[in-house]
Order: C-alpha cells, then structure tokens, then sequence
C-alpha cells in the first residue's frame, strides 16, 4: 500500500474575485522509502502541494490518504496530530525557535506529542547526535551557522519518527558547499529507509532523489525515475 | 499533551518571551500595578473601616438589649416626630421592669445629662455625665484602668463618687493618679473612685472616654430630678436574644399600660441595628469604590489585551512553526493566556510591594492591615485580568492557519 495516495486533488483559492487553480485533480502514489524531488518553477502548484502532502492545508476536492488514512476532511486539530506523528518539516528558512536552545528545539515535536521528559531528552539527544551537533546543542540558533542551523532542524524534524521527511528547498539559505554536505546527510537517510520529499527549483539538487515529480501550471508535467547514478 | 507539561512549557515560553521584550512588558506591567495598588488600598481601607467600626461598637456590646424612648436610628421626619411625642420612660416604670425581668444578667437604668466638671487646677465646660448603678460596670462590660466601679451601698445610697472615663480623667489630671482626689460638678464634690480602660475607636467622642458615671441616686440630687430613663438589659449567656427581647417588650408594654392593639411607645435597641445600618453604608462605600478603583485595572487590562495583540502578530512566524510540529490550538491558546497572566501576576506583585508600605502608612489613621485575603484576592485579580484581556489575543493565536503563519516575516 502506497504511504501517500492522491486522488484527484484539487486546490483552489480565492484571491480578490478570482478563482485561482492551485492544483487541478491531481493524482499521485508514493511509496515508502521512496525520495522524491518535487520540483516546478513559482506559482506552478509545487508549494501547494508541498502544503497539502504535509497536511499544512486540506484540499478543496479529491482525497488524500497518508499512511492509509483519509485526511483530506480533518479539523486543526487533527491535522496538528497527524504532523506532529507522521510529519518532519525541513524549511528553507530553518524555522528554528530564536529565543529556545538547539536541544529544546529538537525536544519540541516530543512535547507536543506528550512524551515523558525523560524519554523526551534521550530522543532529542538521539536525534542531535545522529547529525552531529551534540557539542553544540545548548547553543541557541543565533550562535549557529546556516548548516548547523539546518541540521537541528532535520534532528527536529526525525526526532519523532515521522513517517515522511518534508523538505522546502532546504539548501536555498546555505552556501553550495555546506547544501552538499546537507544533502548529502538526506542521501544517508534515504539510504536508512526514511521517505523524503524534497521541494525544491533547482535541477542540481533535484538530482539528488531518485524519482523527480515536475509541476507545472497545478498539473503533473512530468514523473520520471532517474537511474542511479 | 497533558496540562501538566503545557503550562510548564508555557510558563517557559512566556517568561522568554517577557525577558525577551523587558521594556515593553515593563511598561505593560504598570497599568496592572496601578490597579493593583488602588484596588488594594481600597480593599484595605473598607477592611480597615469595618474593623475600626466593630471595634467601636463593641462597647455597645452584641448581647445588650436597650431601652429607650426612641429609636437609635431614625430614617424619616414622620417617625422622628411620632417618637419625640413618647411620654418618657419614668425611673418608677424602670424599677419596675428591673424587678420584672429574669433573664438579665445585669439590668443597670441610665441617665444622662451635661454638666460642667472641674477640680483644682483644671476644668471642662462639659462633659456628658450618666447615672446609673452599680450592675452597670457589667451591663456595660466596663474594664477599668484604676480604682474600682462604685459598689452597691454606694449605689443604692447615692454616694457622691464618680467613675471617670479615660479622655476625661487626662484632662483633668495631668500629674497626679485621679483615683482618690476629689472633682466638682454642679457645685457638688465627688470622690473619684475610678479611671476607666480607654475605648478609643471611631466614636470616641460619644463613648465612654467622654463620660463621667455617678451612682443614680445622687444624679437624681444633683442634676435632674425626673429624668428620661434608658434600661440597659445584658442577657443571660446562653439565652436566645430575640426571646429575650420579645419578653423584655411585653414586661415594658405591661408597665407603660399599653392596650393590645396600641403601638409601642418605646423603643429596644441594640448593636445590631447600627451593624446593619453600617454596613449598608459601608457596602454602598465599597461598591463604589472597588468600581472606581477597579477602573485603574480594566485600563491596565485593555493595555495588557493591546500588547498581546501585538506580540501575537510579532511571533505570526512562531505560531506557524509550532503548528506545524504538531501544536494544536489548545496548546497556542494557552501559552499566550499564560504570557498575559505572568505579565499581570508579576504586575499584582510590584502593586502589592507597592500598596503594602502603603497601608503601614494608612495604618496610622484607621486600623488597616493587608491581609493575606487580600493579597490573594489582589494576585487572583491580577491573573484574572490577564486571562480575560489576553483571551481574544491567545484565540487570535490559536485559529491562525498555519500555512499562512509560516509566510509571516
């Protein structure tokens, strides 16, 4: 059974008296393990779907199956759950708490999902030391670089085992150097088994997933599986 | 996410978010301290006004029944009219009833009169001067600061010694122990005998600081020969007092002849008529002083709403992210209900250290202390005040979509 399952999904917005076409019926599998890259120049529907597939927004029609239940019709709520168990978020802007320290961070999905403070402060060490930052991690993010900043947040974003790792053009505030080396941790996860989806408009880093979705004007233009390098 | 850890991660929260912003909160803060300070004071200042009252009245005493020819509280000019046309209340009648009534246990008949008092140094133009008997030092619950009350023979055979009230007895003696010498009133000289405690209180110039007691039957000599008689009546311990005043007001209508269906033509009294009477006074007083005051704090409360708004705007970004780790908008409402709380609770604190040198200072006037009620009561205010202005702010909050939350800059 496929891990996301679209179903004729459409998004639509009003903006000022217009409708506008976000996404029209759009259908997709992916599988678990898979990493894809979702790519597609603004205004395409790529962050739309982006927004739908981690359950940050719901569809106008169509249903959306993540993990073998329906979430296209749930509440605030519910959706919160759903993210906080199913769903790591990797954002551009890194979306770091300014004012909490790298470890608090990371424990944070752990508090949301009601975990234990002891259980809570092994995982989030856990989950640091798995990208390295464990020397760092009483740092706050000011007093972290870019690459650092962007690894607390995929230890924030793998601290609870999420289901899919939900990447928003993650390389976008970093320099070409430190991106590889981030993607390089994302080939590693890939490796382990983790399903990435990864947004992204840049060909280079799109090359990096083994399947490449292309969106154009709210419909799938292209699915292509690229041969292992 | 139980409750437990989401108030403490709120707390967390809000307290950086308060460090984070220290001028901005230090500034929000003062509306509450403003109204924490007045509704403090006045909250003191009534407490302290009661306290001060039934402190007075207490020498009125809560078991004594009184009475009188007329009412002690007389709201209208009708009834004031129809109780001065009363016959008065003959010490003959008052004898009687003293023989009548068994459930006293002291019965003392009073009389009152101005009189001028002097000794050899020093003299008074007026003091109030009450005869009575001795029962009366127990009617009365009198305690004395020297000497003794007069005695029964004294009493009875109309001695001419006098018990003089504390303000009284400093007046006139300012060197030597009063007890022993020797005052003249109305020509006549009188053997003091006692000094008693000082009362003190609201009423001080009408209680028995300002008097001078004499046995009755050399009042009857000396000043006023067929006086209006006031019956003092302190009740058996352990009786009910509406019984006791029922009986006393069929012994009273016995004696002044009254006909079943005719009013009566006297008046018992007691303290708590004039309780009653206070504290509806004193409940006017404090509604509308609590309203006034409370102002201070709605004003500090919309200051507090404005800012939450504010900071609710400021971290849009910060709402985003935490909904999309998975907060649920129970959780958001809270740590924003508890950042307006902790901003307001540390207000009623700075308002407390404020207003508690400050009833030592109102102290000195009326017996007011800050009790720990009210700086309960002050802190549950304050809190209360956040949670209300910062609730539209937290639901703002709280309902935020978190696609568009994470746009924000």
């Amino acid at each position: 059974m496929a891990l996301i399952r679209l179903d004729k999904i459409s998004r639509r917005y009003q903006m000022g008296g217009e409708t506008i076409h976000a996404l029209r019926e759009v259908s997709l599998q992916i599988e678990r393990g898979e990493y894809v890259a979702i790519m597609g120049p603004s205004g395409s529907g790529k962050s739309t779907m982006m927004n739908l597939i981690g359950c940050l927004d719901t569809p106008t029609s169509g249903t959306y199956e993540l993990n073998g239940t329906d979430v296209s019709d749930m509440d605030d709520n519910q959706l919160a759950e759903v993210r906080n168990r199913e769903i790591g978020f990797v954002f551009q802007t890194f979306n770091l708490l300014a004012r909490s320290s790298a470890l608090h961070n990371v424990e944070l999905p752990l508090i949301y999902a009601g975990i234990s403070a002891g259980e809570r402060r092994e995982l989030a060490l856990q989950a640091i030391a798995n990208v390295g930052l464990t020397d760092r991690m009483h740092h706050k993010p000011n007093e972290l670089s870019g690459g650092q900043r962007q690894r607390v947040a995929i230890a924030r974003a793998l601290v609870n085992k999420p289901s899919i790792l939900l990447a928003d053009e993650p390389t976008g505030n970093l320099d070409s150097r430190t991106g590889e080396e981030i993607m390089a941790l994302f080939a590693q996860l890939a490796g382990k088994g983790n399903t990435i989806i990864l947004v992204t408009h840049e060909e280079d880093i799109a090359r990096h997933a083994r399947r490449i979705l292309r969106i154009r004007d709210g419909l799938i233009a292209s699915d292509e599986v690229q041969a292992r390098a | 996410m139980n409750f437990v850890t989401e108030l403490k991660e709120g707390l967390l929260i809000a307290w950086s978010a308060i460090r984070a912003n220290k001028l901005r909160s230090c500034l929000t803060t003062l509306g509450i301290v403003i109204g924490i300070v007045t509704v403090t004071l006045m909250g003191t200042a009534i407490e302290g006004l009661n306290r001060s009252f039934m402190q007075s009245v207490s020498s009125i005493g809560a078991d004594v029944l009184y009475v009188d020819r007329t009412d002690w509280i007389i709201t209208s000019h009708e009834d004031w009219m129809r109780m001065n046309r009363r016959r008065p209340i003959t010490l003959a009648q008052a004898r009687s009833a003293m023989r009548q009534v068994d459930f006293a246990q002291a019965i003392a008949p009073l009389s009152e009169t101005g009189a001028g008092i002097k000794n050899h140094y020093r003299e008074s133009d007026s003091v109030d001067v009450i005869g009575t008997t001795d029962e009366y030092a127990v009617a009365a619950g009198l305690s004395l600061n020297d000497g003794r009350f007069f005695t029964p023979v004294e009493s009875e055979g109309g001695r001419p010694v006098c018990v003089l009230g504390a303000t009284v007895a400093s007046n006139l003696f300012k060197l030597t122990p009063p007890v022993g010498e020797r005052v003249t009133m109305n020509g006549r000289n009188f053997d003091v005998v006692g000094v008693l405690e000082p009362v003190g209180g609201m009423f001080a110039e009408n209680g028995p600081d300002t008097k001078v007691f004499v046995p009755l039957n050399q009042f009857l000599l000396a000043f006023r020969n067929n006086p209006n008689i006031t019956l003092q009546v302190k009740v058996k311990p352990g009786l009910d007092l509406g019984d006791a005043r029922e009986d006393l007001r069929a012994i009273i209508r016995k004696i002044r002849r009254l006909a079943p269906n005719d009013d009566d033509d006297f008046s018992i009294n007691q303290q708590d008529q004039i309780v009653d009477t206070f504290h509806r006074i004193a409940g006017t007083i404090a509604g509308v002083g609590l309203f006034i005051t409370g102002l201070s704090l709605f004003v500090g409360g919309i200051g507090i709403m404005n800012i939450m708004f504010v900071s609710v705007a400021e971290r849009t970004k910060e709402i985003g992210i935490r909904k999309a780790i998975g907060a649920k908008r129970r959780t958001i409402l809270v740590q924003f209900l508890i950042e307006a709380a902790v901003i307001c609770l540390i207000g009623g604190v700075f308002g407390i250290g404020i207003a508690w040198p400050a009833t030592i200072g109102m102290s000195k006037v009326i017996p007011a202390t800050l009790s720990p009620t009210i700086v309960a009561l002050a802190l549950g205010v304050a809190a209360a005040t956040g949670l209300i202005s910062g609730f539209l702010p937290a639901l703002r909050a709280a309902r935020m979509n978190p696609v568009d939350a994470l746009r924000a800059e």
